[in-house]
């Protein structure tokens, strides 16, 4: 079976400025991935690679061996940095237009979360609080039954109790079938439930390891490591 | 609440301590079924895998085995939990008086220190 993404000197270019440069990159399955780097070290352009949202200017990506397109899009479940729903639907709504979209999506799974955060399916998206909206928009990804779930920057506006919520809401939906790759720089709340973290810089692949022999080689956490590494 | 973890060692390793002590404490008796991965996982809040290599390393020391069908279970060896506890016991009181002996104090007053805080 092929790695779940395979990039071969995947590079992007947006006009003259390098976004990414020939990153070489193998991520397997039932993994938990930390994808850590700067603001513009090219996270996102990353991920909207691996989404097939733009495409490489040079060197290829591969999602189960296959160019990104029709079958990876089904197979991978995404969640952008930013709110992309329509604000007037109600929750509700937002589960059915997902369960019309995606054959893959759980709708039990849904509002057993749902349930969890003592939601309900009436409330708006226009109504809610951006930690609220963000916790919705977590609950569509996570109900999707894929094989990637690429998650950019899911913890960003949410208070610590929330993002305890949505750390523990991962760790349940981890199978070992399918990966989770986030993406984020609040590398402390996170560095305890990832396996690895791919690290990138200038759009240049710095480092992919595991957590625990980043700790054991530098006797420090991923985030001292990290910031060591990446001082202004 | 999840563990407290720190920052200078891998987490397996911590994990590997947590649940020792919680044998040598009683908490996980003698004999009795441990948690699952996945439980034990969500409960330190840490990822699965990391949980499963903390369970697979402490299997080696045989404070604890798997049984293939029905999940992991706590020695009942009596014996080496106890001798577990007595080292943990040991290494307590040796960063005990490191510390007291970095603080300039002598033996004796190390010993007249106990007595009197055994007595309040």
């Amino acid at each position: 079976m092929p790695a779940l993404i395979e990039c071969h000197s995947l590079t992007k270019k947006y006009g003259s400025r390098l976004a990414l440069n020939n990153v070489n990159l193998s991520i397997e399955r039932g993994r938990i991935v930390g994808l850590l780097g700067p603001n513009a070290s090219g996270k996102t352009t990353l991920i909207k690679l691996i989404n097939g949202l733009i495409q490489p200017s040079q060197g290829e990506i591969l999602i189960n061996g296959q160019e990104p397109g029709i079958e990876s899009k089904l197979n991978i479940s995404y969640l952008p940095d930013a709110c992309f729903l329509p604000e007037w639907m109600k929750v509700r709504e937002l589960f059915n237009y997902y369960s019309d979209f995606y054959s893959n999506f759980n709708l039990r799974k849904a509002y057993d979360m749902l349930e969890r955060l003592n939601l309900n399916d009436s409330m708006k998206l226009k109504s809610m609080s951006k930690g609220t909206k963000e916790k919705i928009q977590l609950i569509l990804t996570m109900s999707r039954e894929a094989d990637l779930y690429c998650l950019d920057e899911p913890i960003g506006g949410v208070d610590p109790a929330s993002r305890d919520y949505i750390l523990d809401t991962i760790i349940g939906n981890y199978n070992e079938n399918s990966t989770i790759l986030i993406s984020t720089h609040l590398i402390t709340d996170i560095e305890k439930i990832l396996d690895e973290v791919v690290f990138i810089n200038n759009g240049c692949m710095y480092l992919h390891k595991s957590v625990d022999d980043i700790r054991m080689e530098h006797n420090n956490s991923v985030d001292g490591f990290f910031r060591e590494v990446f001082r202004c | 609440m999840s563990w407290e973890l720190t920052n200078d060692r891998p987490i397996y390793m911590q994990l590997m301590d947590y649940i020792k002590l919680g044998i040598i404490s009683g908490q996980y008796p003698a004999g009795s079924k441990l948690p699952s991965v996945r439980e034990l996982a969500s409960i330190a809040a840490v990822n699965p895998n990391t949980m499963q290599k903390a369970l697979a390393e402490l299997e080696s020391t045989g404070l604890i085995y798997s049984n293939r069908t029905s999940g992991r279970f706590v020695t009942d060896n009596e014996e080496l939990i106890h001798e577990n506890k007595k080292n943990l016991a040991k290494d307590y009181c040796n960063d005990f008086f490191i510390k007291l002996k970095s603080l300039g104090i002598t033996q004796a007053e190390i010993l007249e220190l106990i007595s009197e805080c055994m007595n309040e």
